[in-house]
């Protein structure tokens, strides 16, 4: 059974955690944050580089109490906010058009697969997503990230596709998750994952 | 402690005659956050969707869907509301040719205060591809899933594995 995250404290606005250590298979557990309040962005620090791939999963939500205006979650790696360093595209759907389109220069880091927005009529409904971090430990190369994610509300959603480079050799480390506009609710959950 | 998980918990294999559905009781099971179904499956007949209920719950329209789906000409995106089924595929359905890949994951499956949101990718190489994002609303834990064709019967070889997470 996956062991509790152990909560490392609280940083400002936002929330660290340890690492598990042990026993290895092909797929496991790294880490785990539940939020019990709202945070602006959650970290996962001191990535063990032995592993080929990682894995995040989550469900999370939105604080913002608007209907639009809602940014996806967005990743950095390493501590690197330099956005220009960071590239993505994306294909979304939203039940009656598609949408195709790429991020730089935004403002945005990496990549994001639609946070569930909060307001009357969406109670206890989440965004869902995994976003895959392959090769994150070569030094040889840039790294590329995929997502798959969204979130359905029973008469409106979205369905996300997003592709991201960060342009970086570095092995990846440190994973800083933020909220974009607003903060994650309570009840948010991301959880790592080592891939042999 | 670093936890081994994907654990294969279930699976199933139509064999003899074709199967008008596929249910996983997950009485025993716990410890997961996740539970991720693989379905491999053809139709006896016709080009039904691949469907899921859960807890036995048929009535009330409690499922609801996003699509986003390649049809091999145009991308395209739907929705279905209200319904008493979560659709498993669009584009990407069964038909009797062709085995219908899909892979099937439930966030937070035990999560007693949220409704459930699925992610699934499905495809059938004769007919298109789809991502689909599904609610269930509902924060009852899931205890039991149901998979049914629309229509027909799933084909004898078709097989069903669910992972926990």
């Amino acid at each position: 059974m996956p062991t509790p995250f152990l909560l490392n404290g609280i940083l400002a606005s936002q929330i660290s955690g340890h690492l598990y250590a042990g026993p290895a298979g092909a797929f496991d557990a790294l880490g785990s944050v539940t939020l019990s309040g709202t945070q602006a962005s959650i970290t996962f620090s001191a990535i063990p580089q032995t592993y080929t791939h990682l894995q995040l999963r989550y469900i999370a939500k939105n604080a913002y109490s608007a209907s639009n205006g809602v940014d996806d979650p967005n990743f950095s790696f390493n501590t690197d906010t330099t956005y220009t360093n960071y590239r993505s595209h994306y294909l979304e759907g939203n039940g009656s058009s598609t949408f195709a389109g790429s991020i730089q220069t935004s403002g945005t880091y990496a990549i994001g697969a639609g946070v569930a927005r909060s307001y009357t009529g969406e109670t206890n409904m989440f965004s869902a997503g995994i976003t895959d971090i392959l090769d994150y430990a070569n030094t040889n190369k840039y790294k590329t990230v995929r997502s798959l994610g969204g979130a359905d509300y029973n008469g409106s959603g979205e369905v996300h596709f997003h592709s991201a480079m960060w342009m970086n050799t570095a092995g990846i480390y440190q994973i800083d998750i933020n909220c974009g506009a607003g903060s994650f609710v309570a009840g948010t959950q991301f959880s790592l994952y080592g891939i042999r | 402690m670093t936890t081994n998980t994907m654990v294969a918990l279930r699976s199933y294999t139509v064999t003899g005659s074709p199967a008008s559905s596929v249910n996983f009781d997950l009485t025993g099971i716990s410890g997961y956050t996740d539970l991720v179904l693989i379905s491999s499956a053809m139709a006896s007949s016709g080009v039904p969707d691949n469907l899921m209920q859960f807890n036995n719950n048929s009535t009330g329209n409690y499922y609801s869907s996003t699509f986003l789906s390649g049809t091999g000409s145009s991308a395209l995106s739907a929705r279905e509301s209200n319904r008493n089924w979560l659709s498993l595929d669009s584009y990407g359905s069964l038909n009797t040719s062709n085995f219908n890949i899909a892979e099937i994951h439930i966030m937070n499956y035990a999560n007693t205060t949220t409704y459930k949101t699925v992610i699934t990718r499905a495809s059938n190489g004769a007919l298109g591809t789809d991502a689909i994002v599904g609610l269930w609303r509902s924060t009852a834990a899931i205890t039991y899933i149901t998979l049914l064709p629309s229509s027909s019967t799933f084909a004898v070889g078709s097989t069903f594995t669910l992972y926990g997470i």
